[in-house]
């Protein structure tokens, strides 16, 4: 493609012929994968398919520069195009292009809209680490401020993932660092991070000013504590169910470290460090952050010092409460009245967590704030539905609502008659059981689908359900985005018909229109999946266990789920056959994991043979003894422009 | 006792890191059971369900396959909350075990008091404590002469400060203050 020459350029520097743009580069795939890659591959990771990612030459000489500052700061590596004036206005607007769609999207119209958007990128989006080196994104990308990184599959979190796969966040720090001196903000999720790794990102990047780790491991208060004592502009320190690495002798005062003038803290979430702190120097650190919005601590505050931190910031719109629970004797402990006016104080609170370990005769203090609430995560608070039906009952605004099972169908039933205005709700399990008894169940489902019409995701463990509760939710709330049924007893089929879930789960995907995510359990055959094929057409993630009778089922995800990005299956009966029917779709997707099904090695050799632009790992539990078994455990399989990774573990074999 | 071990298992305590796939899980079927033995399985939990979940785990134990063996990572909870849960309830239990109050008289003093010994993490905490719940009745002066003696199980009385901390509470039953005198 040629770019347009505009006439009204006022001299432009001189550029010889052999400096204009070569003829991209045409993909190795297959024309198939290559058309198809104009779709929706570039979804949400940035890695679009090679054959839009055409090779420029490096190097070669840059006239005089007359507009420098839209020009990107890496020196003389980039040669300007015929048209200066053009690729300049193209970039101020493409400023303003924030969606990582949008951007893939504008880069594929041409050579010089691709170099605009890859100068304006602030924001990189890597769904999956090892699907493009760091070298290769920093090459392309030269003005990132934040970076997003997704590691592991989600079935580690599942312990489905052996310790020690990969996800390490090191290679790209060691990237990052030299490309990207002014980086902001780092978001990690399910990576392995080191506390060298959190010194280095400290010492690489000044301006520093957002961390956020989800289900991250390898590090301590060690590195928390570097941290907090070298970035100085921090303002966003996010720890979300990440696995801490501390002795509790061995750990470090790490809040203590934080500045000792006023921060620019903003959110301080630490509710899954489990070691204990130090607490009179999270206070001082609260009083001395003026910015703070979000604090959420760790069971091991009491609601004696609950109030204490409460009294420093008065501001909080997001707070996590701890153990919620008194600590001092039975003569000291802190009344219900007062805890109550402290939340009464605290006038912009919408967002609350935490009650870790909480007594259930605090909770009426809360009550001041609950009309305000749009969020409450109890879900890690046993309480009964007794105990929080009159919470429930003053929440109503409501819009996210996380639970444990032991709200019961009564109270999911109180939910449903006080929070209309809900939209995401998550009903976790007090006893991960298979047999446990389970407190929730398809009628518990049926009020909050008539009384929640407004709902956009649903996470429900239970262990009896209906086809026509889900068949009801489908027709009462079609705004429903996400939909994640978790039906604990494995292959149980509808509690009052005896039927499989097929229709239920049949009705969710013809009915919720805008459906991009769903969970399937229960006992369901090849129908199930037929209508998943049929009707599921934005579905991206989908997640099966224990399902489907043959090959099928794979045969109709992967030709219907036009849009699919992520399909995670386990103990069901799929083989070879059904895994190479997706042979033309893989390259579209994200990911693939399979676990305990009939896969062979066979079949997994012949996708590795045939689709040279995708990694295939097999993943063992342990060091096989006797040699390569036919059988395939684990397999995991992802688009990559790079190839085999050499991090492997010995457990995984690259096919 | 079979599904009593395997239950067990499922809720033991361990120092796993995550993903650590574990060693001492329940036997996992090496294969998937054939679709057919699932439909029957299905069956028979509608008829179990009734009868409780406790037969349906019985029933399958004839089945072909060891179907309702606890298996890795399901249900799809996530390890962290799994933790968190069995943190939580192992502190409870801890706390639960009672508060290990124990009667403690001083001669002289017109009534006893009662302590929780789990307050105390040793000798030294509890000596503050006495002294602190006692210290109308004595003046600083004194308070050397005093003894802390404590009544075991078996009815004999022994001088605090023997045998390790643990040992001590398990055994102790009654606390007693001796002044200096007796004491000798």
């Amino acid at each position: 493609m040629s770019t347009p020459r505009s006439s009204s350029t006022s001299s432009p520097p001189q550029i010889p012929q052999s400096l204009t743009l070569a003829p991209a580069r045409t993909a190795s795939t297959s024309s198939s994968s290559s058309a198809s890659g104009m779709r929706d591959a570039a979804e949400d990771d940035f890695d679009s398919p090679p054959s839009q990612m055409s090779e420029d030459d490096p190097g070669g000489g840059v006239g005089d520069r007359w507009e420098p500052d839209l020009r990107g700061g890496n020196g003389g590596a980039r040669w300007a195009p015929p048209d200066q004036v053009l690729e300049n206005v193209l970039e101020s607007v493409l400023e303003f292009l924030t969606a990582a769609r949008d951007r893939n999207a504008a880069s594929l119209v041409c050579r010089s809209w691709y170099r605009a958007e890859a100068q304006t990128r602030r924001e990189l989006f890597i769904g999956n680490c090892y699907a493009v080196s760091p070298r290769r994104a920093v090459e392309r990308f030269s003005r990132v401020r934040a970076v997003v990184l997704k590691g592991k599959p989600r079935f580690a979190d599942f312990s489905l993932v052996p310790y020690g796969w990969g996800a390490y966040v090191s290679p790209w720090l060691a990237a990052l660092g030299p490309a990207y001196p002014r980086l902001e903000r780092i978001s990690l999720k399910r990576m392995t991070v080191t506390d060298e790794d959190l010194a280095l990102i400290a010492k690489s990047f000044p301006l520093f000013k957002e961390l956020s780790l989800v289900c991250c491991d390898g590090f301590s208060t060690l590195g928390l504590a570097v941290v907090a004592e070298r970035c100085r502009h921090l303002r966003v320190l996010d720890l979300i169910e990440d696995y801490l690495e501390d002795e509790e002798d061995e750990m470090v005062d790490w809040i203590s470290k934080f500045p000792e003038s006023n921060t620019s803290l903003e959110s301080l979430l630490f509710d899954c460090v489990t070691v204990p702190f130090n607490f009179h120097a999270l206070e001082a650190l609260v009083a001395r952050s003026p910015a703070l919005r979000q604090l959420r601590v760790n069971h091991h505050v009491s609601v004696e010092q609950l109030r204490r931190l409460m009294a420093r910031a008065p501001q909080l719109t997001h707070l996590g409460t701890g153990a919620f629970r008194s600590e001092a004797g039975p003569d000291g402990a802190l009344s219900v009245s007062d805890l109550a006016t402290s939340f009464a104080a605290s006038r912009s609170l919408t967002c609350l967590s935490g009650f870790r370990e909480v007594n259930s005769e605090y909770l009426p203090a809360i009550y001041p704030v609950c009309a305000k609430l749009t969020s409450l995560n109890f879900s890690f608070a046993s309480l009964t539905s007794e105990e929080l039906k009159p919470v429930i009952r003053n929440c109503v605004n409501l819009r996210t609502f996380w639970v444990l099972d032991t709200v019961g169908d009564e109270g999911l039933r109180a939910v449903a008659e006080t929070c209309s205005d809900l939209r995401e709700l998550r009903v976790f399990p007090l006893d991960a059981t298979e047999d446990s008894e389970g407190s929730v169940s398809d009628v518990g489902l049926q009020a909050i689908s008539e009384g929640c019409p407004k709902l956009e995701s649903i996470l429900y463990f239970c262990q009896r359900m209906t086809n026509a509760a889900v068949v009801a939710m489908s027709k009462n709330c079609p705004d429903l985005v996400v939909f994640r049924l978790c039906i604990m007893g494995r292959h149980r089929p509808d509690r009052i018909t005896g039927e499989p879930m097929d229709d239920g789960f049949g009705a969710i995907v013809m009915n919720c229109k805008k459906l991009t995510r769903l969970s399937v359990s229960g006992l369901l055959t090849d129908k199930a999946f037929a209508y998943i094929g049929k009707y599921g057409k934005l579905i991206k993630t989908l997640s099966v266990a224990f399902a489907g009778n043959s090959d099928m089922s794979l045969q109709y995800v992967f030709e219907g789920c036009t849009k699919l990005q992520k399909l995670e299956v386990r103990d069901s009966p799929f083989g070879d056959k059904g895994l190479l029917s997706g042979l033309d779709y893989f390259y579209n997707m994200r990911f693939l994991w399979m676990n305990s099904c009939r896969l062979t090695m066979r079949g997994c050799r012949e996708v590795a043979q045939q689709m040279q632009n995708l990694v295939v790992e097999v993943i063992k539990d342990h060091s096989d003894d006797e040699g390569e078994s036919e059988t395939v455990d684990k397999l995991y399989l992802y688009r990559s422009l790079e190839g085999p990774r050499n991090d492997a573990p010995p457990f995984v074999n690259i096919l | 006792m079979e599904i009593d071990a395997e239950n067990l298992s499922a809720t033991e305590l361990r120092l796993g890191l995550p993903g650590t796939s574990s060693s001492d899980d329940s036997s996992r079927p090496k294969k998937p059971s054939p679709s057919g033995v699932g439909v029957k399985r299905a069956l028979d939990d509608t008829k179990s369900e009734a009868s409780g979940t406790g037969s349906a785990a019985a029933d399958d134990e004839d089945t072909a396959t060891p179907a309702k063996a606890q298996v890795v990572g399901w249900p799809p909870v996530r390890a962290y909350r799994k933790n968190t849960f069995q943190a939580a309830a192992a502190k409870k239990a801890e706390q639960q075990s009672g508060g290990l109050y124990v009667k403690v008289s001083m001669d002289g003093a017109p009534y006893l008091r009662k302590v929780d010994l789990r307050m105390y993490k040793g000798y030294r905490e509890l000596r503050e404590a006495l002294d602190a719940l006692f210290t109308k009745s004595f003046s600083a002066a004194e308070t050397s002469q005093y003894a802390i003696a404590y009544e075991d199980k078996d009815g004999d009385l022994m001088l605090v400060g023997d045998v390790p901390w643990d040992m001590f509470i398990s055994s102790c039953k009654k606390l007693r203050i001796m002044k200096g005198s007796e004491a000798r």
